[in-house]
């Protein structure tokens, strides 16, 4: 998470900041998934066939599904937003033709 | 408790209609247009039933899919919430009316995705608002500013690289707001807002709820540029295209605000955010500086949109000083703030917009003369700005006074100054602008001669009546302020204070 964090902060050239928020956001999908997992736990799916829907589900033997549910949610987000971050690194390369940071700055002087 | 469809409407319809737009636009580009109008009419009539089932019948709560809390995601709508999704309605609605011809003229090409992404961006404002569930608040943030990025790089020639910067602090702050969501999800095991104020009190001196709370203050500060974290704004707004810097100067930051209201106040108690740690104290001194700074940076400018993008920032510091006073009169003066301060934006933003419409100009040197040309818009401005400087009876006037009401009732009277001293420095700013359109003589090379009779040529009539209802807004706000607060504010400070 904090080598995202830097590249996004730190590097002056524009793709190296996307490389660096695409770390930065997957460490978050991570960190949350880990805070599900259990130790010894199976993935949360009820046997509803059969009538296995009758016994009692006991929640420590399955895996919380609720932080991957968000997640899937958060990489949607994370999609779109490079999405349109890639958009727009190509619209300043076409205005440009560079995308140092530093470089452009000059150019806009 | 009550249910009501209404509350969901004021989501659904402009969130179905930014995907109709493009449907329709594709078949016909005219019927855009009155679309826009149309789904936001319809947001901002939901919002004030909502508003009025709110103030009838306390609070609203509305269960997605009939999950109730807190497996579902649910919708709670307060006063606190009631007021400020009528105001996000209301003002993207005028916008919405004065945005018509200058979009025509300066994105002529783009008519049908610029109201596509318009109203993507009010639906993620107005879902911020309403939402009551944490994680949902996250995925609004996101709709919201992805339309706003969107936007923004549609503008002239700095806007992608402006847009691009502004992606990037953007996606911090969410990026620690989904962080600390995680840390409170971890120890409380709820993303629902009022669950987790209930659980919260037990854990408050837990370090993870610290932490929690620390990426959140920041998070939200990035997405409000609050002083250190600001420097997206200003490059962001002044390259935007004039329209969408009069859709998002005036929202996004006081949507930012109210997040950050919502959070110190109902999701963390006032007793943790007060008494465990000194935030609120800090965060009053950050805003001294955010107003300080903001004001002195403005005089520095003569790019008008600029300069509005500084003011801005010091009136986000006025706001984040109201929360950070933490005392009734000052949290009152701070929620009004929210109200007058989209208002005063909203019409400035309007104003530069119909000015560079018609005369094509932003510094305001160039402005001289120009109260012969645009009357009535440069009235709109002169009252505007007399606002945001703060002149009885306009609304501006109104929440200054209480928030020097609160900092005098916390015995901080150093702040109490401060905010006179950046009075007499927006005073400064304004009537910087103000002379050159009023008193100085007009001088048109161009047109042959000196002091030569000057023709009026106003802004057209979809710009102009947007520009009087704010205006008209901003004076009948100012005397109906007192109203507004016992009917409405006062019941969105919490209790406690």
């Amino acid at each position: 998470m904090m080598i995202g964090f830097y590249a996004m902060i730190g590097k002056r050239n524009l793709v190296k900041k996307l490389v660096g928020m695409n770390i930065f956001q997957t460490a978050i999908i991570l960190y949350f998934i880990s805070t599900g997992a259990k130790r010894g736990a199976t993935i949360p799916i009820v046997d509803h066939g059969q009538g296995g829907a009758m016994h009692a589900v006991n929640a420590a033997y399955y895996v919380n599904p609720l932080p991957h549910v968000l997640m899937l949610t958060a990489i949607v987000v994370m999609v779109s937003t490079f999405g349109v971050a890639l958009a727009l690194i190509i619209m300043v390369y076409r205005r440009y033709k560079t995308l140092e940071e530093d470089e452009i700055l000059e150019l806009r002087k | 408790m009550t249910t009501s469809p209404f509350s969901i409407l004021i989501i659904v319809v402009p969130f179905i209609s930014a995907f109709l737009v493009p449907i329709i636009g594709w078949w016909r580009k005219g019927l855009c247009y009155p679309l826009v109008i149309g789904a936001l009419s319809l947001s901002v009539l939901s919002c004030t039933v909502t508003l009025k089932m709110v103030m009838g019948g306390g609070t609203v709560h509305y269960y997605l899919g009939n999950w109730g809390p807190p497996w579902g995601i649910e919708y709670v709508i307060d006063h606190l919430n009631a007021f400020v999704a009528i105001i996000v309605s209301v003002v993207s609605l005028i916008i919405a009316i004065g945005s018509r011809r200058s979009v025509e003229r300066e994105l002529p090409q783009k008519i049908v995705y610029f109201y596509c992404l318009f109203l993507l961006h009010v639906t993620g404002l107005l879902g911020i608002v309403v939402t009551g569930d944490m994680f949902n608040l996250y995925v609004f943030l996101e709709i919201a500013s992805l339309a706003g990025y969107a936007l923004i790089a549609i503008g002239e020639d700095g806007a992608p690289i402006a847009s691009f910067n502004y992606m990037i602090y953007g996606t911090i702050g969410a990026c620690f707001y989904l962080l600390s969501v995680g840390y409170l999800y971890i120890v409380t095991g709820s993303l629902n807002m009022g669950d987790l104020s209930r659980i919260l009190p037990d854990l408050y001196h837990s370090k993870v709820v610290l932490m929690a709370f620390a990426f959140f203050i920041v998070g939200v500060g990035l997405k409000m540029a609050l002083f250190p974290l600001h420097v997206w704004l200003p490059d962001a707004y002044t390259y935007a295209p004039s329209a969408v810097s009069a859709l998002v100067a005036p929202l996004t930051t006081k949507v930012g605000a109210y997040v950050m209201i919502r959070i110190i106040f109902t999701v963390f108690k006032p007793h943790f955010s007060l008494e465990l740690i000194p935030a609120t104290a800090i965060l009053s001194w950050v805003a001294i500086v955010a107003i300080l700074f903001g004001c002195i940076m403005a005089l520095g400018q003569t790019d008008l949109k600029r300069m509005l993008a500084y003011v801005l920032i010091a009136e986000v510091g006025y706001i984040a000083l109201g929360v950070g006073l933490a005392n009734r009169a000052g949290l009152t003066g701070a929620i009004l703030h929210i109200l007058n301060d989209s208002l005063m934006m909203a019409c400035l933003f309007l104003v530069v917009g119909a000015i560079m419409y018609k005369v094509g100009l932003r510094n305001f040197h160039q402005f001289r003369g120009l109260h012969r040309k645009m009357p009535i818009t440069m009235a709109a401005f002169t009252v505007a700005a007399l606002s945001v400087i703060g002149i009885p009876p306009t609304c501006g006037f109104f929440s200054k006074w209480y928030l020097v009401l609160g900092a005098i009732a916390a015995n901080r009277w150093f702040f109490a100054a401060i905010l006179l001293i950046s009075s007499l420095l927006n005073a400064i700013l304004f009537f910087r602008v103000i002379e050159n359109v009023y008193f100085e003589p007009a001088v048109y090379a161009h047109n042959g001669g000196d002091h030569g009779e000057i023709s009026r040529d106003e802004a057209p009539l979809s710009m102009l009546i947007p520009i009087l209802a704010v205006t008209i807004g901003i004076l009948s706000l100012g005397i109906l302020s007192g109203k507004i607060i016992s009917n409405i504010i006062q019941f969105a400070v919490p209790a406690g204070l």
